[in-house]
């Protein structure tokens, strides 16, 4: 067994909270500056490259890109051959939230209660923690902060196995279409199919991961994610959905068995500030 | 479509010129107020009571701003998705309000009310908030510190970029850009 303190863990979860605010990766850069050179309309140009901009001036003043500086969604793989000490996990990661969001002068955007009261938390905490037990003496930590704006354009629905590709397909088109200019367009579409209610919308989550540009491993599903970013674009939606060709950077499709009644469908929508990091101890 | 120099409190002559397209600089005293500040404005109309600023030709922006760094006037400040705020803004209309910031469309009522009101709707680039920030000379909390970053704060802002999206010609930009870069599959 390998011994990992979890203070590394915090330590870790606050580094990443503050560089993924201030630097996209760079494969969303790039796709944004390839959107500029596309993009036919003149007021969507301007809009691409305020964004771009907006990267540059983040960097420099160390500020972050933007004010919605997220939910803190935390994906952890665990491996199974290491022993954590010196605290509980979710308290690591939750102390490593707190740290980030105020050394790094982010916004708390968490309220504690969600309906009644809505009190801010005051500290971004508790973080949307997921854990995975993988194989290996390894922990991974996965830091993707998730502003509201596109979380509240993302939706579920559980579809039937008579609604086909082409229904999931539908579903998608619909979904980015009702959004509009709500989500921050140009947006990355993450879809995930297959599952159960709640492992689907997971599989959506996931696939915001993925590298822009970097292929899906099943050359039918890279196909349809072909197809659909050319559908999407075909809304005429535009960057901050003033009219344009780019509405979307990418769509990011995942897959999983289901039941045999089934086809579980979700959509997560992704504002241009595709903001993750991963880090591993 | 036109570049517009804009001073707050906007006069209802200046908003009628507006046009959507039209890019306008605006300068002057501004006021923040999302979703929860919303509510509480709207429960103190509807009580009588006095309001924490004055609405005739106002500007609200939709926005709750990442703290402030010491010595910084304004860390990043881009606009809020503006639907949510749908509800409440007829009446601020009615009650003077001149106009709103924020992004993403609005609702028929809002955009009626905007006609019949004579107020007007900006949109400022989601996400660009650092860039945004620069544009910010001054900020004070003014009401509901309790909130956090959902306080309302009186900005003083310089030649702030933004669009015209909704004039008092009922015209929205997101209609018109949509139409024209659609396309059949």
């Amino acid at each position: 067994m390998r011994e990992l303190d979890v203070a590394r863990i915090t330590e870790a979860v606050r580094d990443l909270a503050i560089e993924t605010n201030i630097h996209l990766p760079e494969d969303v850069k790039k796709s944004l500056r390839q959107a500029l050179e596309k993009e036919e309309s003149p007021l969507g140009k301007e809009i691409l490259q305020v964004i771009l901009d907006n990267h540059d001036i983040a960097e420099k003043e160390r500020m972050p890109i933007c004010q919605d500086t997220g939910a803190a969604i935390v994906f952890l793989e665990v491996g199974q051959e290491v022993h954590l000490t010196g605290g509980a996990l979710e308290d690591a990661v939750n102390e490593g939230v707190r740290q980030g969001y105020g050394e790094g002068y982010l916004r708390k955007s968490m309220v504690g209660d969600p309906v009644m009261k809505r009190k801010n938390t005051g500290d971004n905490t508790p973080a949307i923690i997921y854990t995975r037990i993988v194989p290996g003496d390894r922990v991974r930590i996965t830091f993707a902060p998730k502003g509201g704006g596109a979380e509240n354009m993302s939706e579920v629905r559980m579809m039937t196995a008579a609604d086909g590709i082409e229904g999931v397909k539908d579903f998608v088109v619909d979904r980015v279409s009702r959004s509009g200019g709500n989500p921050c367009p140009p947006i990355v579409v993450g879809v995930g199919i297959g599952g159960s209610f709640e492992r689907c919308a997971m599989l959506a989550k996931e696939a915001l991961m993925r590298p822009i540009g970097e292929p899906n491993p099943d050359p039918e599903f890279d196909e349809v994610e072909k197809e659909l970013l050319r559908r999407v674009n075909n809304l005429g939606i535009g960057p901050q959905g003033l009219g344009g060709r780019t509405t979307a950077l990418a769509v990011h499709i995942r897959t999983v068995p289901c039941h045999i009644a089934s086809m579980p469908v979700a959509v997560n929508v992704q504002c241009h500030a595709s903001r993750h990091g991963e880090r591993t101890i | 479509m036109k570049t517009v120099e804009l001073r707050t409190p906007l006069d209802k002559e200046q908003v009628a010129d507006l046009e959507s397209g039209d890019k306008v600089f605006l300068s002057g005293e501004i006021y923040t107020a999302r979703d929860a500040a919303h509510k509480r404005l709207v429960a103190l109309i509807d009580e009588g009571e006095e309001l924490p600023f004055d609405l005739e030709g106002a500007v609200i922006y939709y926005v709750g701003p990442a703290p402030a760094r010491p010595g910084q006037v304004m860390n990043s400040a881009g606009p809020t998705t503006s639907y949510r705020m749908d509800v409440f803004t007829p009446l601020l209309l009615e009650k003077g309000l001149g106009g709103t910031i924020g992004k993403g469309p609005r609702s028929k009522a809002v955009r009626d009310s905007m006609v019949k009101n004579g107020g007007v709707y900006f949109a400022a680039v989601g996400g660009a908030a650092a860039g945004i920030a620069s544009s910010v000379k001054e900020a004070e909390v003014i009401a509901y510190e309790d909130l956090g970053p959902e306080a309302i704060r009186r900005l003083v802002v310089e030649r702030m970029p933004l669009f015209v999206v909704n004039d008092t010609k009922g015209n929205d930009l997101f209609e018109q850009g949509v139409a024209e870069y659609r396309r059949e599959d």
